[in-house]
């Protein structure tokens, strides 16, 4: 999947020195206007949705109708029951004190609480997705410190080349083609990995289980890895390509460092900042692969629910898992944000 | 225009071409594309739709590749070779669509939160930050999925889901661009704020805005494919759409694996002749970049 090219550039805010004794006031003041900030955010993306699922075209009555024997009586009652005959304005409070007591109505399609829906999901998903960021994280940072550092050379030169082609793959097109060679086997090669669900129909208890999960694990994780970790490459590539014509990898140098020690203790850890701060600022991406690869190899986790609301389509369901989705990304990428002023007193004067 | 101003730009273009020549990977990704937009466009000259009609595919099911069905047939018997051909046009038509729209907006509001720096450009940009935060694939699937699968609904929903990065990248450069004196002595000669934006800043960010939407370009291709594969697609044959049936027709369990390399093939080729075209762009239009790569 593509992202947009300027998760390439580190974070360019960096400047100027920070005035220390007034730092740690600062940080807290800077998380506290960053919490009011993603309030705020969090607060437009309910009213947002809101409107989205019922001022744009199309009734969600006649939506859900769709392909199904619905008198008008049976309509009426089902507008009713989701509280569409009342004014806008009704509507809309109804819909926020709801939403802030957690209560995110019931699926049209399990005819059971959203809620319940997501917390079942929640656990693969976290699974899934953690297990993927953890790996791709670890990967795109040593690959892209070992490219950088040697830029130029061939290990750089292939890196570079590898994550431009995984970039523009399309994640659910790499899912398909590892699907067919690693799970269903292609001429002479057995399938190796089982490519559908979490667990066996037959599965196993005690640790025999989790060897099954993790088997189960081994293709959705290598897709979402193989998307996500390039980008984290090609970021740590750049961030450290800027530290390394600093003035202080030169004195590093004449010191008479080995190269190793100029690499992991001087250029590394503040090529580091900007780029472990983007990884969790692009957070969205990272959920949007969630959502393919769970749908491909039917992963029972939140991305899979959201794709089955889409598809249905149900959309108390779907405004759901979206509302969640966005709230959990808006309140990482806060998060980002604070570690980030905390950690790296360059920013802390801007 | 004066005869001179001409002349100039006529210069600074041909300067332009030749930085761009020497950048190899950039002129393939030229080349490509222009093959890719040209067979897609004289397309209607040999192909019509009835390839993609499951009533016509004649062929044999799940046909190998052969000389008669170079790339295979899918599961009713459609040539591949002639879908791929034939969808190329809708892929491209929103690649194309979707980015011109998201770059026009990130346009928009770029220049005029670089412009007005008062509470309208604040305001602007954290719009502009909050639409960057939201997950845009979800976003845009929750848009598809409300708005009805047609061309233009996907269209808009890649547009609106895409454009934030253009904006900060645009009022960045207006926010550089104003700062320069002779927009202070274009003020001083009475000059407006329509003049200052069009006349001044819109010439200054064009060669940026064409280096990022050529990249925008492939990112909007990869998004409708994977739009059209998760179901919220424009009803058409596209390259994610002919994905989708190869896995709704259990393509992979088939082993009929060129059902499925093939239109991912003609993605990957065409985004990343998009891709390797813009950072050529983007190399020479910003020298800093070509000396840090």
């Amino acid at each position: 999947m593509t992202a947009p090219l300027d998760a390439l550039e580190p974070a360019a805010q960096a400047a100027g020195s920070a005035e220390e004794p007034q730092a740690r006031r600062g940080t807290l003041r800077y998380a506290l206007s960053k919490a009011a900030g993603a309030l705020f955010s969090i607060a437009m993306v309910i009213v947002g949705t809101f409107f989205l699922f019922r001022l744009l075209p199309g009734d969600p009555v006649r939506n859900l109708a769709q392909g199904r024997n619905m008198t008008p009586a049976q309509l009426d009652l089902e507008r009713h029951r989701l509280g569409l005959d009342k004014p806008l304005i009704d509507q809309f409070f109804d819909f926020v004190g709801d939403t802030l007591r957690l209560d995110l109505g019931t699926s049209y399609e399990y005819k059971r609480p959203v809620l319940d829906l997501i917390g079942e999901r929640l656990g693969p998903t976290l699974l899934l997705a953690g297990t993927g960021l953890v790996i791709a994280v670890s990967l795109g940072l040593w690959q892209g410190t070992h490219a950088g550092w040697r830029h130029g050379s061939r290990f750089d030169r292939f890196s570079t080349g590898a994550s431009l082609v995984l970039w523009s793959v399309p994640t659910f097109w790499l899912g398909l083609l590892l699907m067919m060679v690693l799970g269903v086997g292609i001429g002479p090669i057995p399938g190796l990995f089982p490519f559908r669900g979490i667990e066996s129909i037959d599965a196993p208890d005690g640790f025999a289980y989790v060897l099954d999960v993790a088997s189960h694990m081994v293709l959705p994780t290598l897709t979402l890895v193989a998307v996500v970790y390039a980008q984290y490459l090609l970021v740590m590539r750049s961030s450290l390509l800027e530290e390394v014509s600093q003035d202080y990898v030169t004195v590093a140098r004449a010191k008479g460092l080995r190269d190793d020690d100029v690499r992991k203790r001087h250029a590394v850890p503040n090529a580091l900042l900007p780029t472990v701060t983007l990884v969790f600022m692009r957070i969205g991406f990272v959920v949007g692969g969630a959502v393919t690869v769970e749908t491909i190899f039917t992963w029972p986790g939140l991305g899979q629910l959201f794709y089955e609301a889409v598809s249905v389509p149900d959309f108390t369901l779907m405004q759901g898992t979206f509302l969640l989705i966005t709230v959990a990304v808006i309140v990482m990428n806060t998060l980002a944000d604070v570690v980030y002023h905390m950690i790296d007193p360059r920013v802390r004067s801007a | 225009m004066t005869s001179v101003a001409m002349a100039r730009r006529r210069l600074a273009l041909s300067r332009f071409w030749a930085d761009f020549r020497r950048q190899r990977a950039g002129v393939v990704g030229l080349v490509i594309l222009i093959v890719a937009v040209v067979l897609a466009l004289v397309a209607p000259l040999f192909i019509d739709e009835s390839v993609t009609s499951v009533v016509t595919g004649t062929g044999p099911k799940w046909a190998a590749p052969s000389l008669d069905y170079p790339f295979g047939t899918d599961e009713s018997g459609r040539s591949i070779l002639l879908m791929v051909w034939w969808g190329s046009r809708t892929s491209l038509l929103i690649g194309f669509l979707a980015a011109l729209l998201s770059i026009v907006i990130g346009m928009v509001v770029g220049i005029t939160a670089g412009h007005f720096r008062g509470w309208i450009g604040a305001s602007l940009m954290r719009v502009t930050d909050w639409f960057l935060v939201l997950p845009s694939l979800v976003t845009a699937m929750v848009l598809a999925a409300i708005l009805g699968g047609s061309t233009f609904t996907i269209i808009m929903a890649i547009g609106v889901t895409t454009w934030p990065t253009t904006a900060r990248l645009i009022r960045a450069q207006t926010l550089a661009v104003e700062a320069r004196p002779y927009i202070e002595r274009s003020k001083a000669l009475g000059g407006g704020h329509w003049h200052i934006t069009t006349r001044h800043v819109v010439p200054n960010v064009a060669p940026l805005l064409l280096a990022s939407t050529t990249l925008e370009v492939a990112s909007a291709i990869v998004t409708e494919s994977t739009l059209a594969f998760l179901g919220v697609s424009s009803n058409k044959t596209s390259w994610g759409t002919m994905l989708r049936g190869s896995y709704d027709w259990g393509a992979p369990t088939q082993g009929a694996w060129w059902y499925i390399l093939i239109p991912g093939l003609a993605i990957l080729a065409v985004v990343m002749a998009f891709m390797l075209a813009g950072r050529a762009l983007e190399a020479v239009l910003n020298p800093q970049l070509r000396r840090a790569s």
